[in-house]
Protein backbone atom coordinates (compact mmCIF):
# COMPACT_ATOMS: atom_id res chain seq x y z
CA UNK A 1 0.00 0.00 0.00
CA UNK A 2 2.81 2.44 0.85
CA UNK A 3 4.32 2.01 -2.59
CA UNK A 4 0.94 2.81 -4.18
CA UNK A 5 0.69 6.06 -2.21
CA UNK A 6 4.24 6.98 -3.25
CA UNK A 7 3.12 6.73 -6.89
CA UNK A 8 -0.08 8.73 -6.42
CA UNK A 9 1.33 11.42 -4.14
CA UNK A 10 -1.13 14.05 -2.99
CA UNK A 11 -3.72 13.31 -5.70
CA UNK A 12 -5.26 10.43 -3.76
CA UNK A 13 -5.60 12.55 -0.63
CA UNK A 14 -7.08 15.44 -2.59
CA UNK A 15 -9.64 13.07 -4.08
CA UNK A 16 -10.48 11.71 -0.63
CA UNK A 17 -10.91 15.27 0.69
CA UNK A 18 -13.07 16.36 -2.25
CA UNK A 19 -15.44 13.41 -1.84
CA UNK A 20 -15.61 13.79 1.96
CA UNK A 21 -16.42 17.51 1.65
CA UNK A 22 -19.19 16.77 -0.87
CA UNK A 23 -20.68 14.09 1.38
CA UNK A 24 -20.64 16.37 4.44
CA UNK A 25 -22.28 19.09 2.35
CA UNK A 26 -25.08 16.73 1.36
CA UNK A 27 -25.63 15.64 4.95
CA UNK A 28 -25.90 19.32 5.93
CA UNK A 29 -28.65 19.74 3.34
CA UNK A 30 -30.54 16.78 4.78
CA UNK A 31 -30.20 18.23 8.29
CA UNK A 32 -31.43 21.61 7.03
CA UNK A 33 -34.59 20.03 5.56
CA UNK A 34 -35.26 18.03 8.74
CA UNK A 35 -34.68 21.23 10.74
CA UNK A 36 -37.30 23.17 8.73
CA UNK A 37 -39.84 20.34 8.86
CA UNK A 38 -39.52 19.85 12.61
CA UNK A 39 -39.67 23.64 12.96
CA UNK A 40 -42.92 23.67 10.99
CA UNK A 41 -44.37 20.96 13.27
CA UNK A 42 -43.44 23.19 16.23
CA UNK A 43 -45.10 26.17 14.55
CA UNK A 44 -48.30 24.16 13.94
CA UNK A 45 -48.25 22.92 17.54
CA UNK A 46 -47.90 26.43 18.98
CA UNK A 47 -50.71 27.71 16.77
CA UNK A 48 -52.90 24.71 17.70
CA UNK A 49 -52.35 25.52 21.39
CA UNK A 50 -53.61 29.02 20.60
CA UNK A 51 -56.80 27.61 19.08
CA UNK A 52 -55.91 27.21 15.39
CA UNK A 53 -57.04 24.05 13.59
CA UNK A 54 -54.89 22.13 11.14
CA UNK A 55 -55.69 19.14 8.98
CA UNK A 56 -54.02 16.08 10.61
CA UNK A 57 -52.88 15.22 7.08
CA UNK A 58 -50.40 18.11 7.31
CA UNK A 59 -48.64 16.43 10.26
CA UNK A 60 -48.64 13.11 8.43
CA UNK A 61 -47.11 14.73 5.35
CA UNK A 62 -44.37 16.37 7.44
CA UNK A 63 -43.59 13.07 9.17
CA UNK A 64 -43.29 11.44 5.74
CA UNK A 65 -40.93 14.17 4.53
CA UNK A 66 -38.73 13.71 7.60
CA UNK A 67 -38.76 9.94 7.09
CA UNK A 68 -37.66 10.39 3.46
CA UNK A 69 -34.74 12.58 4.54
CA UNK A 70 -33.69 10.04 7.17
CA UNK A 71 -33.60 7.35 4.46
CA UNK A 72 -31.64 9.73 2.21
CA UNK A 73 -29.12 10.38 5.01
CA UNK A 74 -28.85 6.65 5.66
CA UNK A 75 -27.92 6.05 2.02
CA UNK A 76 -25.39 8.90 2.04
CA UNK A 77 -23.75 7.53 5.18
CA UNK A 78 -23.70 3.98 3.77
CA UNK A 79 -21.96 5.29 0.64
CA UNK A 80 -19.55 7.31 2.79
CA UNK A 81 -18.73 4.17 4.77
CA UNK A 82 -18.16 2.14 1.61
CA UNK A 83 -15.97 4.93 0.23
CA UNK A 84 -13.90 5.08 3.44
CA UNK A 85 -13.41 1.30 3.35
CA UNK A 86 -12.45 1.32 -0.35
CA UNK A 87 -8.96 2.16 0.84
CA UNK A 88 -8.63 -0.88 3.17
CA UNK A 89 -7.18 -3.35 0.68
CA UNK A 90 -4.56 -2.62 -2.00
CA UNK A 91 -6.43 -4.97 -4.36
CA UNK A 92 -9.59 -7.02 -4.27
CA UNK A 93 -12.09 -8.71 -6.54
CA UNK A 94 -15.01 -6.40 -7.46
CA UNK A 95 -18.03 -6.52 -9.74
CA UNK A 96 -17.52 -3.62 -12.15
CA UNK A 97 -21.28 -3.10 -12.59
CA UNK A 98 -21.78 -2.73 -8.83
CA UNK A 99 -18.71 -0.51 -8.70
CA UNK A 100 -20.12 1.85 -11.35
CA UNK A 101 -23.48 2.02 -9.59
CA UNK A 102 -21.66 3.03 -6.40
CA UNK A 103 -19.44 5.54 -8.27
CA UNK A 104 -22.51 7.10 -9.85
CA UNK A 105 -24.12 7.59 -6.44
CA UNK A 106 -20.88 9.05 -5.05
CA UNK A 107 -20.41 11.50 -7.93
CA UNK A 108 -24.10 12.38 -8.46
CA UNK A 109 -23.98 15.68 -6.60
CA UNK A 110 -21.03 16.91 -8.67
CA UNK A 111 -22.94 16.12 -11.87
CA UNK A 112 -26.06 17.92 -10.63
CA UNK A 113 -24.02 21.01 -9.75
CA UNK A 114 -22.68 21.12 -13.30
CA UNK A 115 -26.12 20.57 -14.82
CA UNK A 116 -25.10 17.12 -16.13
CA UNK A 117 -27.31 14.01 -16.19
CA UNK A 118 -25.54 10.71 -15.58
CA UNK A 119 -27.09 7.82 -17.50
CA UNK A 120 -25.93 4.35 -16.59
CA UNK A 121 -26.06 1.42 -18.94
CA UNK A 122 -25.56 -1.33 -16.41
CA UNK A 123 -24.95 -4.94 -17.35
CA UNK A 124 -27.06 -7.64 -15.77
CA UNK A 125 -24.33 -10.21 -15.34
CA UNK A 126 -21.43 -9.84 -12.92
CA UNK A 127 -18.21 -8.43 -14.41
CA UNK A 128 -15.49 -9.38 -11.97
CA UNK A 129 -12.03 -7.81 -11.97
CA UNK A 130 -9.23 -7.70 -9.43
CA UNK A 131 -8.23 -4.09 -8.75
CA UNK A 132 -7.69 -1.36 -6.18
CA UNK A 133 -11.19 0.00 -5.51
CA UNK A 134 -9.99 3.34 -4.16
CA UNK A 135 -7.57 4.13 -6.97
CA UNK A 136 -10.08 2.95 -9.57
CA UNK A 137 -12.64 5.30 -8.04
CA UNK A 138 -10.09 8.12 -8.21
CA UNK A 139 -9.34 7.41 -11.88
CA UNK A 140 -13.03 7.00 -12.72
CA UNK A 141 -13.66 10.40 -11.11
CA UNK A 142 -10.90 12.06 -13.17
CA UNK A 143 -12.30 10.54 -16.37
CA UNK A 144 -15.84 11.59 -15.45
CA UNK A 145 -14.66 15.09 -14.54
CA UNK A 146 -13.16 15.37 -18.03
CA UNK A 147 -16.21 13.70 -19.62
CA UNK A 148 -18.58 16.22 -17.99
CA UNK A 149 -16.57 19.05 -19.58
CA UNK A 150 -16.82 17.20 -22.89
CA UNK A 151 -20.57 16.52 -22.59
CA UNK A 152 -21.34 19.71 -24.47
CA UNK A 153 -24.90 20.71 -25.28
CA UNK A 154 -26.28 17.20 -24.62
CA UNK A 155 -25.53 17.65 -20.92
CA UNK A 156 -25.65 13.89 -20.39
CA UNK A 157 -22.84 11.40 -19.84
CA UNK A 158 -23.46 7.68 -20.27
CA UNK A 159 -21.59 5.27 -18.01
CA UNK A 160 -21.22 1.63 -18.88
CA UNK A 161 -19.29 -1.46 -17.83
CA UNK A 162 -18.29 -3.85 -20.62
CA UNK A 163 -16.43 -7.13 -20.85
CA UNK A 164 -13.31 -7.33 -23.02
CA UNK A 165 -11.39 -10.39 -24.24
CA UNK A 166 -8.99 -9.75 -21.38
CA UNK A 167 -10.30 -7.62 -18.56
CA UNK A 168 -13.07 -5.05 -18.73
CA UNK A 169 -13.87 -1.52 -19.82
CA UNK A 170 -15.66 1.50 -18.42
CA UNK A 171 -17.22 3.62 -21.16
CA UNK A 172 -18.03 7.35 -20.89
CA UNK A 173 -20.37 8.11 -23.78
CA UNK A 174 -22.35 10.97 -25.31
CA UNK A 175 -19.43 13.42 -25.23
CA UNK A 176 -20.63 15.84 -27.89
CA UNK A 177 -17.89 18.41 -27.29
CA UNK A 178 -15.05 15.90 -26.99
CA UNK A 179 -13.01 17.58 -29.73
CA UNK A 180 -13.02 20.93 -27.90
CA UNK A 181 -12.24 19.33 -24.54
CA UNK A 182 -9.23 17.53 -26.00
CA UNK A 183 -7.46 20.83 -26.64
CA UNK A 184 -6.03 20.31 -23.13
CA UNK A 185 -3.89 17.30 -22.22
CA UNK A 186 -5.88 14.16 -21.45
CA UNK A 187 -4.83 11.87 -19.92
CA UNK A 188 -2.70 14.38 -18.03
CA UNK A 189 -0.37 14.39 -15.04
CA UNK A 190 -3.13 13.44 -12.59
CA UNK A 191 -4.35 10.45 -14.59
CA UNK A 192 -1.01 8.97 -15.70
CA UNK A 193 0.21 7.64 -12.30
CA UNK A 194 -3.19 6.05 -11.67
CA UNK A 195 -3.20 4.44 -15.12
CA UNK A 196 0.25 3.04 -14.39
CA UNK A 197 -0.73 1.76 -10.96
CA UNK A 198 -3.91 0.10 -12.20
CA UNK A 199 -2.21 -1.15 -15.41
CA UNK A 200 -5.04 0.56 -17.26
CA UNK A 201 -5.21 2.60 -20.42
CA UNK A 202 -7.48 5.26 -21.86
CA UNK A 203 -8.78 5.02 -25.42
CA UNK A 204 -10.48 8.00 -27.03
CA UNK A 205 -12.92 7.78 -29.93
CA UNK A 206 -13.49 11.37 -30.96
CA UNK A 207 -15.92 10.46 -33.76
CA UNK A 208 -18.26 8.54 -31.46
CA UNK A 209 -17.73 11.00 -28.58
CA UNK A 210 -16.51 8.33 -26.21
CA UNK A 211 -13.74 7.70 -23.69
CA UNK A 212 -12.95 4.10 -22.78
CA UNK A 213 -11.05 3.14 -19.67
CA UNK A 214 -9.56 -0.30 -20.31
CA UNK A 215 -8.82 -2.34 -17.22
CA UNK A 216 -6.89 -5.59 -16.87
CA UNK A 217 -8.70 -8.56 -15.38
CA UNK A 218 -6.15 -8.62 -12.60
CA UNK A 219 -3.99 -5.57 -11.88
CA UNK A 220 -1.61 -7.70 -9.81
CA UNK A 221 -0.47 -9.74 -12.82
CA UNK B 1 -41.03 42.50 3.58
CA UNK B 2 -41.07 40.41 0.41
CA UNK B 3 -38.30 37.91 -0.14
CA UNK B 4 -37.16 35.30 -2.67
CA UNK B 5 -35.71 31.96 -1.46
CA UNK B 6 -33.42 30.09 -3.88
CA UNK B 7 -32.17 26.56 -3.16
CA UNK B 8 -32.28 23.40 -5.27
CA UNK B 9 -33.74 21.50 -2.29
CA UNK B 10 -37.48 22.04 -2.78
CA UNK B 11 -38.44 20.57 0.60
CA UNK B 12 -36.18 23.11 2.26
CA UNK B 13 -37.34 26.31 0.55
CA UNK B 14 -41.05 25.43 0.45
CA UNK B 15 -41.09 24.68 4.19
CA UNK B 16 -38.98 27.72 5.05
CA UNK B 17 -41.35 29.92 3.02
CA UNK B 18 -44.36 28.59 4.97
CA UNK B 19 -42.61 29.18 8.31
CA UNK B 20 -41.67 32.73 7.28
CA UNK B 21 -45.27 33.41 6.25
CA UNK B 22 -46.37 32.52 9.81
CA UNK B 23 -44.00 35.29 10.95
CA UNK B 24 -45.48 37.88 8.61
CA UNK B 25 -42.89 37.59 5.85
CA UNK B 26 -44.08 37.12 2.29
CA UNK B 27 -41.68 34.60 0.72
CA UNK B 28 -41.62 33.15 -2.79
CA UNK B 29 -39.33 30.24 -3.58
CA UNK B 30 -37.61 28.74 -6.64
CA UNK B 31 -35.19 25.83 -7.07
CA UNK B 32 -32.98 27.05 -9.92
CA UNK B 33 -30.98 30.10 -10.89
CA UNK B 34 -32.91 30.35 -14.17
CA UNK B 35 -36.23 30.53 -12.32
CA UNK B 36 -34.80 33.10 -9.90
CA UNK B 37 -33.73 35.35 -12.79
CA UNK B 38 -37.18 34.95 -14.40
CA UNK B 39 -38.97 35.68 -11.14
CA UNK B 40 -37.32 39.08 -10.66
CA UNK B 41 -38.51 40.12 -14.12
CA UNK B 42 -42.09 40.22 -12.86
CA UNK B 43 -41.81 40.59 -9.07
CA UNK B 44 -40.08 43.10 -6.82
CA UNK B 45 -38.22 41.64 -3.82
CA UNK B 46 -36.62 43.44 -0.90
CA UNK B 47 -34.22 40.59 -0.35
CA UNK B 48 -33.08 37.21 -1.69
CA UNK B 49 -31.84 34.29 0.41
CA UNK B 50 -29.55 32.20 -1.79
CA UNK B 51 -27.87 28.83 -1.36
CA UNK B 52 -24.18 29.23 -2.16
CA UNK B 53 -24.13 25.93 -4.06
CA UNK B 54 -26.87 25.69 -6.62
CA UNK B 55 -26.61 23.84 -9.92
CA UNK B 56 -24.77 25.44 -12.85
CA UNK B 57 -23.74 28.77 -11.30
CA UNK B 58 -22.77 29.63 -7.74
CA UNK B 59 -25.15 31.48 -5.45
CA UNK B 60 -22.62 34.31 -5.25
CA UNK B 61 -22.70 34.65 -9.06
CA UNK B 62 -26.51 34.46 -9.05
CA UNK B 63 -26.47 37.27 -6.47
CA UNK B 64 -24.38 39.40 -8.83
CA UNK B 65 -26.80 38.78 -11.71
CA UNK B 66 -29.85 39.55 -9.57
CA UNK B 67 -28.16 42.71 -8.35
CA UNK B 68 -27.71 43.82 -11.97
CA UNK B 69 -31.45 43.41 -12.51
CA UNK B 70 -32.40 45.06 -9.23
CA UNK B 71 -29.64 47.11 -7.57
CA UNK B 72 -31.81 47.70 -4.49
CA UNK B 73 -32.20 44.02 -3.62
CA UNK B 74 -30.42 42.78 -0.47
CA UNK B 75 -28.86 39.32 -0.07
CA UNK B 76 -28.26 36.61 2.49
CA UNK B 77 -26.29 33.50 1.57
CA UNK B 78 -26.83 30.04 3.06
CA UNK B 79 -24.26 27.29 2.87
CA UNK B 80 -23.92 23.63 3.70
CA UNK B 81 -20.17 24.02 4.27
CA UNK B 82 -19.32 22.25 7.45
CA UNK B 83 -16.03 23.62 8.76
CA UNK B 84 -14.91 26.93 10.26
CA UNK B 85 -12.37 27.36 7.44
CA UNK B 86 -15.07 26.90 4.82
CA UNK B 87 -17.23 29.39 6.67
CA UNK B 88 -14.42 31.96 6.80
CA UNK B 89 -13.70 31.56 3.08
CA UNK B 90 -17.38 31.96 2.22
CA UNK B 91 -17.81 34.86 4.61
CA UNK B 92 -14.92 36.73 3.03
CA UNK B 93 -16.54 36.39 -0.38
CA UNK B 94 -20.08 37.30 0.63
CA UNK B 95 -19.62 39.52 3.67
CA UNK B 96 -19.78 37.90 7.13
CA UNK B 97 -23.03 39.53 8.16
CA UNK B 98 -24.89 37.98 5.27
CA UNK B 99 -23.70 34.41 5.48
CA UNK B 100 -25.48 31.63 7.39
CA UNK B 101 -24.54 27.97 7.81
CA UNK B 102 -27.23 25.29 7.34
CA UNK B 103 -29.25 24.20 9.23
CA UNK B 104 -30.37 27.79 9.72
CA UNK B 105 -32.16 29.04 12.85
CA UNK B 106 -35.24 30.87 11.54
CA UNK B 107 -35.16 33.59 14.19
CA UNK B 108 -31.50 34.30 13.38
CA UNK B 109 -32.37 34.40 9.68
CA UNK B 110 -35.10 36.97 10.31
CA UNK B 111 -32.71 39.01 12.45
CA UNK B 112 -30.17 39.02 9.57
CA UNK B 113 -32.90 39.92 7.07
CA UNK B 114 -33.85 42.96 9.11
CA UNK B 115 -30.20 43.96 9.41
CA UNK B 116 -29.65 43.68 5.65
CA UNK B 117 -32.68 45.85 4.98
CA UNK B 118 -31.55 48.42 7.57
CA UNK B 119 -28.11 48.55 5.93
Amino acid sequence: MNNQWDIIGGEGLQFFGKMSASISHEIKNVLAIINENTGLIEDYTIMTEKGAHFDPGKFKSLAEKIGAQIRRADEIVRNMNAFAHSIDEPAKSIDLSDFLEFAQALFARFAVMRGIRLESELTESALMINTSPFFLLNLTWLCLDFAMDAAGSGKAVGLSARKRDIGAQIGFTGLKALGEALSGEFPGEKEKPLLELLKAEIEIDQERGEIMLNLPGDMAR
Amino acid sequence: MKILLVDDEEDLVSTLAERLSFRGIDADWVTSCEDALKKVETEKYDLAVLDVKIPRISGIELGRRLKEKDPEMGFIFMTGHGSDDDFKAGSAEAGAEYYLVKPVNIELLIEKMKKVLED
